[in-house]
């Protein structure tokens, strides 16, 4: 090609945007190739486990290319955008220049941007398998995980670790014996290459490819023969922390009561038809929310929290109601603040808005936080309830089975009736077993017959 | 919970006095305690101050993002607070800052780069202290108000205070946050500086929040008050009004370079940004506190004041911003030419003299890190540091 001019591609690599973090998401470009951007301008917003934050470009120059889609979960290090710095020439040159990310800094684990300079370090006589083509993008490895289990050389496609951890005497003993420490699959705890590893390594047995087909330590999803590895992060990570939290600082315990809900939904039926909820949608879970604030307000130490640190049970006399939420982002109990002093068209309304922004994954901080009592309404996925585990600091949380059409004895013959199934899970340290029952024993009361949230 | 808004209108109890001197709608108002009488050039030169400041943090946020250094402390809305009170000091007195002073050290003439070199790692800090009279960030948070009272008792040692000469009487001035007032060396602090009577002024940029941690969760006293108990005085100024600041700060320093002893100022501000750049305050703070605080802004003021009374023009601050703009690309080029310090660097300044511990863990260092092989990378230096120690 008798390009005259010459482009000068810069890319920008994804730095570490906190203290030690080795990845973020994708949210939002805020540039499209071909824009024109000067050092500063916003071009990308990402999420990382500690914040949403934008980029600025630390470049001026046309963007020639997006390298990564919107969406995506991109390793600290990752080119991510690429921007002619000396544009106006005819046509911007395509990105396809192979970029050395796999050997060199990826992981970052304190502060430092990506290294893009030759001093990236490479191990002593790498594997001849290993020098091969390494500038393979990484989600493109994910994206074919059956030929690593088929052709152990195409292992070489995944990005080789930098380093490998391994004692100085270890070190030492692989310098001496011309041992790669980074071709072996580590066997110690954490990932560590042990003397074994080395001395097994020095001996002249052939078992290369076996060893080879350990090497699969990819950070991405890596399907290998019959499991699929799925790294745990985001919302999935916190769910779990909280979820071990709650499950080994709380004692739960879990109640459940069958109850006719036929009242219920005649109540659904007459609101649906009222002027006063024009286009406010309304579900039984509207009745079961309010069903728990008749509870709470007759039983209120179930609408408490544990204070490890000073020995105290606090009582809040507000209630924040918290609703888990399946979203596209994972388990989130967003709550409607202050949901004991609404009324009931009002509660329909704020209960609606936390589930439509809820399912759109918007939900902001603030409406995670400060939850005092949580509904999971389990049966809008067909089952009849199950055991709760609490959400983490809340004293209660009720689970809602499905609703359907059970044979029942009704004043005395045995009717078709709407039955449903409620579970509450409580921590034993704050609520006996005699108050927990009467909580429930309210809420079922108000499900049978909504004239009691009057009383 | 939901969380008051601090300093806001109504459901708040009433606030405590404020100095001030200018509102932030840029009137200039008089306080019986506290005057100051302001010429059109040191107003225009507190102006620049505070915009140059601003300039730069916002450059060192960029450069965060951008992967180029580790780690931000932003000053975003704390500009007034340290361009008054580091603009009241004389050359001789002496400043021990946090880790966010970097207006205080631009009023010290450290170059702001120097300040990045510590945020991208290549040093520990990078300015002799002893040039400018201003200490080396303190990360611990509270612990340079006891190093502050001890230079202050020091100083008194010295008979560098109550002499009456204002070229030798000299005063010590601690920076810290409100976070830090909880801290047990900040309490000792007040003690030792109470009762030996030294030069120090404990200069609190009250800015709301402690990382996450709201003033209420901090404190049931305004914290100005807490000196009272300690056996000084204390007293809150507005901490986005650079004259209150300034007018405040230099009757303390005074007071101190008398023999007088300390004083507590508390400058009521606000970090409008995050803690550092590895924080999200949008998780604990409600947006329309943040609003509130916006138009309260320190700089805005200031320009409110030279516009309207004729003392500056639309070059002046056409000026002012280009010289910003150079200013930060002065920051930017230097931050990405800084060199990337020797890995044995970091036991140069462990003692004063030779150590032989200190030698033969940084001969066995640089060995270790000579068993690398490096890739088109120098090894010259680190060879030659692991030759040096043999």
């Amino acid at each position: 090609m008798a390009d005259t001019r010459q482009a000068d591609i810069k890319h920008f690599r994804l730095p570490d945007a906190g203290e030690g973090l080795t990845e973020a998401d994708i949210v939002q470009w805020k540039v499209a190739v071909g824009d024109t951007v000067k050092v500063n301008d916003p071009i990308v917003e990402i999420e990382t486990a500690k914040s949403l934050v934008e980029l600025p470009c630390p470049f001026a120059g046309v963007v020639t290319a997006l390298l990564v889609a919107e969406g995506a979960t991109v390793e600290v290090g990752t080119p991510i955008i690429a921007v002619d710095t000396a544009p106006g020439g005819p046509e911007p040159a395509p990105a396809t220049e192979p970029v050395t990310g796999a050997n060199g800094r990826t992981a970052v684990l304190v502060g430092y941007g990506p290294r893009t300079t030759s001093a990236a370090r490479r191990p002593r006589r790498a594997a001849a398998a290993l020098q091969q083509s390494v500038t393979v993008a990484p989600d493109t490895v994910a994206a074919r995980p059956e030929s690593v289990a088929a052709q152990p050389e195409s292992v070489a496609a995944q990005p080789a670790p930098a380093h490998a951890l391994a004692k100085p005497p270890v070190r030492l003993l692989a310098k001496q014996l011309g041992v790669d420490l980074t071709t072996l699959a580590p066997s110690g705890p954490g990932g560590v290459v042990t003397r074994e590893d080395v001395e097994q390594a020095a001996r002249p047995t052939g078992t290369a490819s076996g060893v080879a087909t350990h090497h699969v330590t990819a950070h991405q999803v890596t399907t290998v023969e019959r499991e699929t590895r799925i790294p745990v992060k985001g919302v999935r990570r916190l769910t779990a922390d909280a979820m071990v939290t709650s499950a080994f600082t709380a004692p739960h315990v879990t109640e459940w009561v069958q109850v006719d809900v036929s009242r219920t939904m005649k109540l659904v039926g007459r609101l649906r038809a009222d002027r006063a909820f024009e286009g406010v949608k309304v579900s039984p879970l509207l009745v079961v929310a309010k069903a728990l604030l008749v509870a709470v307000q007759r039983h209120p130490g179930v609408n408490a929290a544990w204070d490890e640190a000073s020995r105290e049970i606090v009582v809040k006399h507000y209630v924040n109601l918290g609703i888990a939420a399946a979203t596209p982002r994972g388990l989130v109990v967003p709550n409607v603040k202050d949901a004991d002093r609404l009324g009931l068209r009002d509660l329909a309304v704020a209960l609606n808005a936390l589930a439509a922004t809820a399912r759109e994954g918007r939900t902001p901080p603030a409406d995670l936080a400060g939850g005092t009592v949580t509904i999971t309404n389990v049966g809008v996925f067909g089952v009849d309830a199950g055991t709760p585990i609490l959400n983490p600091g809340e004293a209660a949380i009720l689970a809602v089975g499905q609703i359907r059409r059970m044979p029942w004895v009704h004043k005395g013959k045995v009717r078709p009736r709407w039955v449903t199934t409620l579970a509450l899970s409580f921590d034993h340290r704050m609520v006996d077993g005699d108050l927990g029952s009467r909580a429930l024993a309210e809420v079922a009361a108000v499900l049978e017959d909504p004239v009691r949230a009057l009383w | 919970m939901t969380v008051p808004v601090v300093g806001g209108p109504g459901g708040r109890p009433p606030q405590p006095p404020l100095v001030q001197l200018l509102t932030p709608e840029g009137e200039r108002v008089e306080h019986p305690d506290y005057s100051i009488d302001v010429t059109p050039d040191e107003l225009r030169a507190f102006y620049r101050d505070l915009v140059l400041v601003r300039r730069v943090d916002a450059e060192a946020t960029a450069l965060q993002r951008q992967g180029e250094l580790g780690l931000w402390a932003s000053l975003l809305g704390q500009e007034a607070a340290q361009v008054g009170s580091a603009r009241a000091l004389a050359p001789q007195d002496y400043v021990f800052p946090t880790y966010r002073e970097h207006g205080v050290a631009w009023c010290r003439d450290v170059d702001p780069v120097t300040l990045l070199g510590l945020y991208r790692g290549v040093n520990l800090g990078g300015w002799d202290p002893a040039e400018h009279n201003f200490h080396l960030y303190t990360i611990v948070i509270g612990s340079q108000t006891l190093h502050a009272t001890g230079y202050a008792m020091g100083v008194q040692r010295d008979g560098a205070v109550g002499t009456g000469d204002p070229a030798r009487d000299t005063a010590v001035i601690a920076y810290f946050g409100d976070g830090a007032t909880s801290q047990g060396d900040v309490n000792e602090a007040f003690v030792f500086a109470s009762v030996n009577n030294a030069p120090v002024v404990f200069f609190c940029q009250n800015n709301q929040w402690a990382i996450s941690e709201p003033n209420e969760r901090q404190t049931r006293v305004p914290l100005y008050q807490r000196a009272a108990g300690f056996g000084f005085p204390g007293l809150r100024v507005d901490g986005n009004d650079v004259l209150a600041v300034h007018a405040v700060t230099r009757a303390a320093l005074d007071r101190a370079r008398r023999g007088e002893g300390p004083t507590f100022v508390e400058a009521f501000t606000y970090r409008m940004g995050a803690h550092t750049t590895s924080d999200d305050p949008t998780r604990y703070r409600i947006e329309a506190e943040v609003e509130e605080w916006k138009l309260k802004d320190p700089i805005a003021r200031v320009k409110a004041l030279l516009a309207r009374t004729g003392q500056a023009g639309e070059e002046f601050f056409a000026a002012v911003e280009a010289e910003a703009d150079r200013l930060a690309e002065h920051v930017r080029s230097e931050c990405l030419a800084m060199p990337d310090p020797e890995p044995v660097s970091m036991f140069d300044h462990a003692y004063r003299d030779p150590h032989p511990l200190v030698a033969e863990e940084r001969a066995w260092f640089a060995e270790y890190h000579a068993g690398f092989e490096q890739s088109g990378v120098d090894e010259s230096g680190l060879a030659a540091a692991a030759q040096a120690q043999r």
